[in-house]
């Protein structure tokens, strides 16, 4: 079996293209040329320099000494917090600006949760001087309102999606009316591994640098380049996929992927896509998703909102049904309690997202000559008025 | 035999397609609605199936369908509401809606259902043509329903094509790069759009969509077409005047 995108943009039944006949010419361009332009010597050249001295690249790969005492294993972090802009976002948004500047595209476009995409992508028109607008929910826009303001100061106009529930999936919708309405110009940015083929397979490869890195830097820290496991959370499953990515055919790498369970997956307010969605269609992807049973998409609930997506990209929702991946979830106080502890065990503060992928030690008992690679996806900052009420710091 | 919507292009005249979300503006205005737009001269009608994330539509058909869904409509719910229709109602009726509503019903039974209360055709924007051809087309048409395609002005001449061959009905020609109901009024853009078609001489009629809201827009449309399709227009009608006015609503289209 395969877990790699097939020719049709299936991975194993998951994926494809469901979109209305107005987006085709704008993805059928996209599908045609991304693998051309990719392997392209130059873009290659002009990606990787990108990478290295404006994201920080290749972040560390780093043993967390006492976190492994703690849990009596071996704990690397992959430290994606540490890149330009504090995720692993900038990765795929530096890809794509490239990819848009070769298609000749002179606007750009992207939707974003927590506005960690934005600002990745507002970041990325800024470096280039093309013109961005960021769709974000009117509700989101006002409880990140500083990451509101880092796109604004960044040149991007934030336009508020006020349609359906005003969270992220309705201004992923809102972006993707703009293209339809723009056809021809513009070019959509889409966040993670997620909407219509090729995307999901585009993003993964530009995030895929961060496994690549991995292999590297194990082989000098253990004298192997592969773990026993690798974690990473998943709200649309970018960080994941990119963490996966050079391990997906090798099955002796286990991969694990902890999902947001907000209040309990039984509670009615959760994001747990793999335990409580069914296959279906959203944003162009078969995939699985969070619907009633009639089919309408249903609003998710985490307290890390780049987590509360009610889909997960096709490539998850294949590992998920071969089993080639584990699935785990972590409520809304495991990840904030796993947080706490990284910051007071490591120094580091991740971002809650983050955080919902180190709750894993306290659901899964490894064993102590285990290597557990961690896909570290992004820093706290962003986050400290959630932790600061959260903890009444 | 022949399907009523290949039996009503055949009409020498340019037809009048209204656009309606079902459920709305109250859950049991449904078959009311298709009763008084037949009564006032309409001939043919698409009923929205409505959805919570209707991707290729504008703020108005939006709308609708979210009070639609606060409504309580279903498919099950539509199904129920349309048992009877075709005791009064003999023009051409499709269904139009996302494909996920469908998927979850079952899309053998749906077809079933369109089926046995009399349903004519099917407007499904985001089921790809490949996936169709591959999985679907068989199913559709052993159950008497036409399947309706999408063009834009962005299409490729080869893909209209293609489209063609696999169609028989109509094609619905959305008339501008846009979203439901963004247009105000057809330019020369538009005009020679809809010339470049017509010269394709395809093999089925052409209807148009999108921005069509008036007599003028509606000449505009079928002046090289078969017909023209209101939408969200009706819909601002609905929510503006209530549904006493659908006949004045219409007369003032086609008189
Ligand atoms: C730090 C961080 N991690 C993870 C995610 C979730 O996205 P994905 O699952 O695509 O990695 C986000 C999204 O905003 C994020 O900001």
């Amino acid at each position: 079996m395969s877990y790699n995108v097939n020719i049709k943009g299936y991975y194993g039944e998951f994926g494809g293209a469901f979109i209305p006949e107005m987006l085709y010419p704008n993805v059928e361009e996209l599908r045609q040329n991304y693998l051309k332009v990719m392997a392209e010597p130059e873009f290659q050249a002009e990606f990787n320099q990108l990478l290295k001295d404006y994201v920080g690249r290749p972040s560390p790969l780093y043993f967390a000494k006492r976190l492994s005492e703690v849990y009596n294993t071996r704990i690397y972090l992959k430290r994606e917090d540490l890149n330009h802009t504090g995720a692993h976002k900038i990765n795929n948004t530096i890809g794509q600006i490239l990819m848009a500047k070769r298609l000749g595209k002179t606007r750009i476009i992207a939707e974003t949760g927590a506005g960690q995409h934005g600002v990745a992508t507002a970041t990325v028109c800024a470096l280039m001087g093309l013109e961005c607008i960021v769709y974000m929910g009117e509700i989101d826009i006002a409880r990140q309102a500083p990451n509101v303001a880092r796109m604004k100061m960044l040149g991007a106009t934030v336009v508020p999606a006020l349609s359906g529930s005003k969270t992220l999936k309705d201004a992923t919708n809102e972006a993707i009316r703009d293209w339809i309405n723009n056809p021809v110009n513009t070019h959509y940015i889409i966040g993670s591994v997620v909407g219509p083929h090729p995307y999901p397979d585009m993003v993964a490869r530009f995030q895929s640098v961060i496994s690549e890195e991995i292999q590297k830097q194990l082989l000098a820290h253990e004298q192997t380049s592969k773990p026993e496991y690798v974690v990473a959370c998943v709200g649309g499953g970018s960080n994941a996929a990119g963490a996966y990515y050079h391990f997906l055919e090798d099955t002796s790498v286990k991969l694990i992927a902890v999902e947001a369970a907000g209040h309990g997956i039984d509670s009615g307010e959760s994001a747990a896509t793999s335990v409580l969605g069914r296959e279906g269609i959203i944003h162009g992807s078969k995939t699985l998703l969070m619907q009633t049973k009639d089919g309408q998409i249903t609003e998710p609930y985490s307290i890390s909102a780049g987590l509360d997506y009610p889909g997960v990209g096709p490539m998850h929702a294949h590992l998920f049904a071969s089993g080639r991946a584990e699935f785990l979830a972590a409520t809304d106080n495991e990840a904030m309690t796993a947080g706490m502890k990284l910051a007071q065990l490591e120094g580091i503060i991740p971002a809650i997202e983050s955080a919902h992928a180190l709750a894993v030690f306290e659901k899964k008992q490894f064993n102590p000559n285990d290597i557990v690679v961690l896909c570290l996806s992004g820093r706290g900052d962003k986050d400290l008025d959630t932790y600061i009420n959260y903890f009444k710091l | 035999m022949m399907n009523r919507i290949q039996t009503k292009l055949k009409e020498d005249k340019k037809l009048l397609s209204i656009y309606f979300t079902a459920g709305f503006p109250n859950l049991e205005d449904t078959a009311s609605i298709i009763n008084q737009l037949e009564q006032s001269g309409v001939d043919m009608i698409e009923i929205g199936l409505p959805f919570s994330d209707p991707l290729a539509d504008g703020p108005t058909i939006q709308a609708s369908s979210t009070q639609s869904l606060k409504n309580g409509m279903t498919t099950e719910v539509l199904f129920q509401q349309l048992k009877n229709i075709r005791e009064t109602v003999l023009i051409p009726l499709l269904l139009m809606g996302y494909f996920n509503p469908i998927l979850q019903y079952g899309v053998e039974a749906f077809c079933e259902k369109c089926q046995e209360v009399g349903i004519d055709g099917l407007i499904i924007p985001d089921l790809p043509v490949d996936v169709y051809v591959a999985d679907y087309q068989k199913m559709f048409e052993a159950h008497g329903l036409l399947n309706v395609f999408l063009i834009t002005p962005q299409t490729s001449e080869e893909r209209i094509k293609f489209i063609d061959s696999i169609s028989n009905g109509f094609i619905y020609m959305v008339s501008s790069s846009s979203v439901t109901g963004s247009q105000e009024g057809f330019g020369e853009e538009q005009t020679n759009y809809f010339k470049r078609i017509a010269k394709m001489q395809l093999h089925n009629a052409q209807i148009v969509g999108f921005g069509i809201s008036n007599k003028q827009t509606f000449s505009q449309a079928t002046a090289y077409t078969k017909g023209a399709i209101i939408g969200s227009a009706f819909i601002k009608h609905l929510t503006e005047n209530r549904e006493g006015t659908i006949k004045d609503f219409v007369k003032r289209i086609l008189e």
